[in-house]
């Protein structure tokens, strides 16, 4: 048989049944976009999160204290291991891929400016803070590089701190006390948002020998590098853990890239989009099923017919064929109408709620239609094999 | 041409067998007019869609233009009943969302040939059986002769040597009944082999060889020469 004859038969039998036919398609529809959807939605948060993240660049490495081979807040900080210090930070700006490093301490201190108060996140950090994280100052300067021991009393305060204690005034120059301490504004951070729910913005940033004095801290929570572009990964995690281990004589301290970092949550986030995945693949078992019952409704109507067409000299192998094409048509096209629907709810989606991110990728898409045909092959072969092996004596019969 | 020797079909119905053909021997030639008469249940249609390779013998072997079909395979057979047999029924068995010329080119449809060729092919079945102003319409348009006039048109769009006709007349009215019997009787004289089964003594005497089965048997076989000749 000519393909163009196949298609057009079963095109034909489809369209007998237009509403039966219709709604047969459109539970695979409904599968379809339920899938798009949903993994649009988790693709769209993959983006988002990783953006989130690479936004301080991929080129950064973080060291905290404490050896740990898994994820998670190194207990380290309140452990017996040599704390990370000043010092290590110091002797890691000579390795040669360095670019910049920086040392962090955080802590929750009241902030009392302007005859207001607040109490907010207190970064203890280093004049290159803004260089390895990508976050630029706003209003006159960054800690400038003092003495790392003996700091002045200098405070930058983000760009929301800025704005409760000075509202639209000037804060550069003015007086404000940290913790009790006195310390003067020469610089407001720009604006940076919100990071997985941490308020960039909410902070204020001093001296880091002072952030640990103000905490009472004998070691940093995490030190940070920068390198240079095209240096290769390895060679920096090696080079920095040779130095550290050489400080403190054994290896009690963990590094992380920023490459790990993105592995590890790209996988996470890898599962959640293909939990999302299988949630939508139920409604299309549904629309699977749906299919089975209508091809076998219509193998049973149509018995007669498929014996007039052994008689005529249709073979097992075509007959079986002009069903399974049937239920293949019904849910390719059932898939596309559903990924129209899918993608076009996307759409909406992101026009109404535009902090919801939603990115809907070709191969998915691509991905999506031909499972919609393999549905519908599948869910056809009982049916198609039913209607093949009929007896056409028997077939002819009926009426 | 069409030659069974000793065919035995049984059926098995609970735990009984049914011998529905009961050690048929039967030759027949190219361009014979057969009917087989008998009362329901005597083998008749069995020994049809045995004939039309519809159904397979139990035992015996049948031989077709000196192929023996009971080796066939599945395909071999389905490509034997496209290019060597046709079919009539009593219920016409027209596909009701095809038009009369699409039901008539089904054959050719299934065996592949290009819609060109069709085209022509269809064109002279329609004109042989004075269908063209019938062609696009569905079966439901049709009167009942017309629809069994389609039918025989799609049995014979492949120039088959066997023409089975199951009751061709059972549904029709006296008139078109008459009507179908005329055109199988042209189509014989042009020298296919016609087989009908039939219930009916009139179209039985019209044929010039007639069976008689009883319980699976053939119980007599005559020939008759016609008259009109």
């Amino acid at each position: 048989m000519l393909t163009r004859d196949f298609l057009s038969l079963t095109g034909r039998s489809l369209l007998t049944h237009k509403l039966r036919s219709f709604l047969t398609m459109l539970g695979i529809s409904v599968g379809i976009a339920a899938v798009i959807i949903l993994t649009s939605i988790g693709e769209g948060l993959h983006k988002f999160i990783l953006s989130e993240f690479t936004q301080f660049g991929t080129t950064l490495v973080g060291i905290n204290p404490g050896k740990t081979d898994t994820m998670g807040m190194s207990m380290g900080v309140f452990g017996t291991e040599r704390p990370l210090s000043i010092e290590d930070a110091q002797a890691m700006k000579r390795l040669s891929f360095v670019k910049s490093v920086v040392g962090l301490i955080q802590g929750n201190a009241e902030v009392e400016g302007n005859n207001r108060t607040r109490r907010t996140t207190v970064y203890g950090t280093g004049t290159e803070f803004p260089d390895v994280f990508s976050m630029p100052v706003q209003r006159g300067q960054f800690l400038p590089s003092d003495n790392p021991f003996q700091p002045r009393a200098l405070a930058v305060l983000g760009s929301k701190v800025k704005q409760e204690l000075f509202g639209n005034d000037n804060p550069v120059g003015q007086r404000i006390r940290i913790g009790g301490d006195r310390y003067r504004v020469v610089g407001v951070m720009a604006s940076k948002g919100q990071v997985l729910g941490f308020d960039l913005d909410d902070t204020v940033y001093i001296p880091l020998a002072r952030g640990l004095e103000m905490f009472n801290r004998e070691g940093l929570m995490e030190i940070d590098v920068l390198y240079h572009e095209g240096t290769r990964e390895d060679t920096v995690v090696e080079g920095i853990k040779r130095l550290l281990t050489a400080r403190h004589g054994r290896e009690d301290f963990t590094i992380t890239t920023q490459q790990q970092m993105m592995d590890v949550l790209g996988n996470i986030l890898d599962i959640i989009t293909f939990a999302v995945a299988a949630i939508g693949a139920i409604s299309l078992l549904v629309g699977a099923i749906g299919i089975i019952t209508i091809m076998t409704i219509s193998v049973s109507e149509r018995t007669a017919e498929i014996g007039l067409i052994r008689a005529l000299g249709a073979r097992h192998g075509q007959v079986m064929m002009l069903f399974l094409g049937e239920a293949v048509v019904l849910s390719a096209l059932g898939g596309c109408v559903g990924l129209v629907f899918g993608i076009g709810l996307g759409q909406f989606l992101t026009l109404v709620i535009p902090a919801l991110p939603v990115h809907t990728p070709w191969s998915y898409v691509v991905i999506a239609e031909i499972s919609a045909a393999l549905i519908g092959l599948v869910a056809g072969v009982l049916p198609a094999r039913r209607a093949a092996r009929l007896d056409p004596v028997e077939a002819l019969r009926n009426e | 041409m069409i030659k069974l020797e000793q065919i035995h079909r049984d059926f098995q119905v609970g735990d009984q067998t049914v011998h529905a053909l009961d050690d048929i021997n039967l030759e027949i030639t190219q361009g014979e007019y057969l009917s087989v008469m008998g009362p329901s249940g005597s083998g008749k249609s069995t020994l049809l869609n045995l004939i039309g390779m519809l159904d397979h013998a139990t035992s015996g072997i049948y031989t077709l233009n000196g192929q023996n079909v009971t080796q066939m395979d599945e395909h071999q057979e389905a490509e034997t009943r496209n290019r060597h047999i046709g079919f009539v029924f009593q219920a016409f068995h027209l596909i009701p969302r095809l038009t009369a010329a699409e039901n008539i080119e089904l054959p050719l449809v299934l065996a592949g040939m290009s819609p060109a060729e069709r085209y022509q092919r269809v064109e002279q079945a329609l004109k042989a059986m004075n269908l063209i102003e019938r062609a696009h319409h569905k079966p439901d348009q049709l009167s009942g002769g017309q629809r069994q006039r389609v039918a025989i048109a799609r049995a014979t769009i492949t120039e088959p040597a066997v023409l089975l006709a199951d009751e061709p007349t059972g549904n029709l009215d006296q008139k078109s009944g008459q009507d179908v019997i005329d055109t199988l009787e042209t189509l014989n004289k042009k020298g296919i082999t016609l087989i009908v089964v039939t219930h009916d003594h009139h179209l039985g005497d019209r044929s010039h060889r007639s069976l008689k089965m009883v319980d699976g048997r053939i119980v007599s076989d005559r020939s008759h020469v016609q008259a009109e000749t």
